[in-house]
């Protein structure tokens, strides 16, 4: 038997602070989205409406079904939208706090630049600039790790998807320099 | 018997040295999965996928299956040593798990849910090997109305029997049709809602939504905690196990009944996450001393293990037997079919036998492989947690990236992906559905095609849809179960008036 002492610890470098203000509202951002799809459900209604969206003889023209789907989306957007409304003085959940949003933002922004610069330089040199700076900067480890990781990684990547397995990715200059 | 003469080719077919090692990397890979916590069962196998596009369907097949039960079993070494649910599904096993880690039981809770887990399983395929066989020749039968009404069916109960807030559950159903409309429309050929844009053409494919809906939103949700995690090691030794085997038998209407749960909530579209909660509530309520849970009782590993396995397991059922899948993962799996060039249906049956018994005799001996791995290398895989998140993170974003453009070669899919992957977030935090989203991509056109299909026979008469007993039983059904929550509220109602009546009669 097992002693049951902790013996698996994992720190966070940076957490989130748990006192920090919220940004916004769990109801703002629902009211938000509902008003965003119901502008989807708008557009795409209308799409659909001049695709065509009666009965023909054969049975529903290809707008149809999309059509009412549309407006069943708009409704049930309204629906929310209205509910939240009623609801308004009650008090709502926080959606984030502003150390929460840092913290999502420090792995989007990062995502965002990662497929960026996969259009230029292919995936696998993406892929180690993510990696090997996401885990320097964000995780503050050691730069050497960092860099032998990424670089392991990338390497097994490549590897594994562009020789074992035949899927090929977009790529850049460097993988030319070897020619791939 | 028929089905046992069909699983033994099955087993024949796959008996190769390179699938029982494609078997055992996706064991392996799957375990990871379910051990990391922000990287679940769907979006391990929606990333892995593109691993299979070049393997022929069979080794396909059995090594996706082969992470879904590995992440299956998992999901419970965090539960039980770090108290964190590594996956939705086993945070029921945290309850009692963890208090077991921390009085020095780790091993017995291991086992425990490990054995649990594989006799949940094994109850599932068995249902799977005897039933889906019966009900796949039915569907044969099948005509479009049918389908149609089967799709409805499977629609409506989400809508009806789903906890979220019903609009929450439209809008995400409605949302998940509509995409899936995107592109060009089969039946007529018109393009349909692509706004001259060649990219959108070739229409929003379900598995790059999925792949950003489940592994980049799941990141982005992950960072917004703490990271900081303490566990508990631990190893089990041979005498734990067989003194945890011993017990069992005396728990068997526990196992028994969860076992029952999770399949029926599999092959319907309740879920691995419903089954696990309601095997433990149903165990906590029939036992004598409820109390006692909560507090490490080996009875509450047992109870949400083996419903959450039963219940992951047999969501395969209806998508082998209908194409019709029952969760998150098996509309995934469903997707790869498509891809590997199958058609999902009953046909399945008669066209790709080898297919259809490899991958049923892969759950046998997937779920027995499985069983011996993770009891055999907790310590690795609990050391798995030891990584940090920030290494971690990226590689699972590099990974999405190359699920996302593997699938069409397409730049466009890589944004895409980024774009479902916020959408994912935003709605996770404001409580809409996920699954119903999911399957609706997944179903749409098919479902379009067959209402379509359906109206072109009957020349639009809409009756065609009661035209039979079959058919209109499914589609009555449906109907009952979308607006079930009003039924039910209704017949709350009269109960309570006739109730009052009563009252007032004896006075």
């Amino acid at each position: 038997m097992s002693k049951p002492e902790v013996e698996i610890v994992v720190e966070d470098p940076n957490p989130p602070a748990s006192d920090s203000p919220a940004v916004t509202s769990t109801r703002t951002v629902d009211v938000v989205a509902a008003l965003l799809l119901l502008a989807l459900a708008v557009l795409l209604g209308f799409d659909n409406w001049r695709t065509g969206m009666s009965w023909d003889s054969t049975g529903p023209q290809a707008g149809y079904l999309p059509f009412y789907l549309s407006v069943i989306l708009a409704a049930a957007c309204l629906f929310g939208i209205g509910k939240e409304f009623l609801a308004r003085k009650q008090a709502s959940e926080t959606f984030v706090t502003r150390a929460q949003l840092r913290r999502v933002t420090q792995v989007f922004v990062p995502t965002l630049l990662f497929c960026v610069v996969t259009q230029w330089l292919g995936l696998y040199v993406a892929s180690f600039l993510l990696v090997a700076g996401f885990m320097a900067f964000i995780g503050r480890i050691a730069a050497w790790k960092a860099v032998l990781t990424a670089f392991l990684f990338s390497l097994i990547m490549f590897v594994t998807f562009e020789i074992a397995f035949d899927v090929i990715m977009p790529k850049g200059p460097l993988e030319a320099l070897f020619g791939h | 018997m028929e089905a046992f003469g069909l699983l033994i080719y099955g087993f024949s077919v796959l008996l190769t040295w390179k699938t029982l090692a494609l078997m055992m990397v996706g064991l392996v890979l799957g375990i990871f999965v379910g051990v990391l916590p922000g990287l679940g069962g769907p979006n391990g196998v929606a990333i892995l996928l593109p691993l299979t596009f070049t393997m022929d369907p069979t080794s396909a097949i059995v090594m996706l299956s082969c992470i879904y039960w590995g992440a299956l079993f998992g999901g419970a070494i965090t539960s039980i040593l770090f108290n964190i649910p590594g996956e939705a599904w086993s945070v029921a096993t945290t309850f009692d798990g963890y208090p077991m880690a921390q009085q020095g039981k780790a091993a017995e809770a291991l086992t425990a849910a490990f054995t649990s887990s594989f006799i949940g399983s094994l109850v599932a395929v068995l249902l799977i090997t005897f039933l889906a066989p019966g009900i796949a020749s039915f569907a044969l039968r099948f005509g479009p109305p049918e389908f149609f009404a089967v799709y409805l069916l499977t629609f409506c109960s989400f809508v009806g029997l789903g906890r979220e807030e019903k609009h929450k559950t439209i809008i995400s159903m409605t949302l998940g049709l509509l995409l899936a409309g995107v592109g060009m429309d089969t039946v007529s050929g018109q393009l349909r809602m692509t706004f001259g844009s060649n990219e959108l053409l070739r229409g929003i494919n379900f598995l790059v939504a999925v792949i950003g809906l489940f592994g980049i939103s799941e990141i982005l949700l992950t960072m917004e905690e703490r990271l900081a995690l303490r566990g508990h090691a631990a190893s089990i030794s041979l005498r734990v196990v067989l003194k945890v085997w011993k017990e069992m038998p005396r728990y068997w209407a526990t196992l028994l009944r969860s076992s029952a749960i999770g399949c029926w909530l599999g092959i319907t579209p309740g879920g691995a996450i419903a089954a696990s909660f309601m095997g433990y509530n149903l165990a906590k309520r029939f036992a004598k001393d409820k109390d006692s849970f909560g507090k490490g009782r080996i009875e509450g590993v047992f109870a949400p293990e083996t419903a959450a396995h039963a219940s992951g397991t047999s969501a395969l059922l209806p998508m082998l037997a209908l194409g019709i899948p029952g969760s998150g993962t098996a509309a995934i799996l469903l997707g790869g079919l498509m891809v590997w060039g199958l058609n999902p249906g009953p046909l399945l049956f008669v066209e790709h036998k080898g297919f259809v018994w490899g991958l049923i005799a892969s759950m046998y001996l997937g779920n027995v492989v499985g069983l011996i791995l993770v009891l055999t290398t907790v310590p690795v895989f609990a050391a798995v947690l030891r990584v940090p998140f920030s290494a971690i993170a990226p590689m699972i974003v590099v990974s999405c990236a190359i699920g996302a453009y593997a699938i069409q070669n397409a730049m466009f899919d890589i944004w895409l992906m980024l774009v479902f992957g916020v959408a994912g977030y935003v709605f996770k935090k404001i409580g809409i559905p996920l699954a119903p989203f999911t399957l609706a991509l997944v179903l749409g056109n098919r479902a379009e095609d067959a209402f379509r299909l359906s109206m072109i026979g009957a020349a639009g008469d809409l009756r065609v849809f009661w035209s039979n007993g079959l058919v209109g039983s499914i589609t009555t059904l449906a109907l009952v179960l979308l607006f079930w929550p009003l039924i039910s509220s209704a017949l709350a109602r009269m109960r309570s008036a006739i109730r009052r009546d009563a009252g007032l009669g004896i006075k």
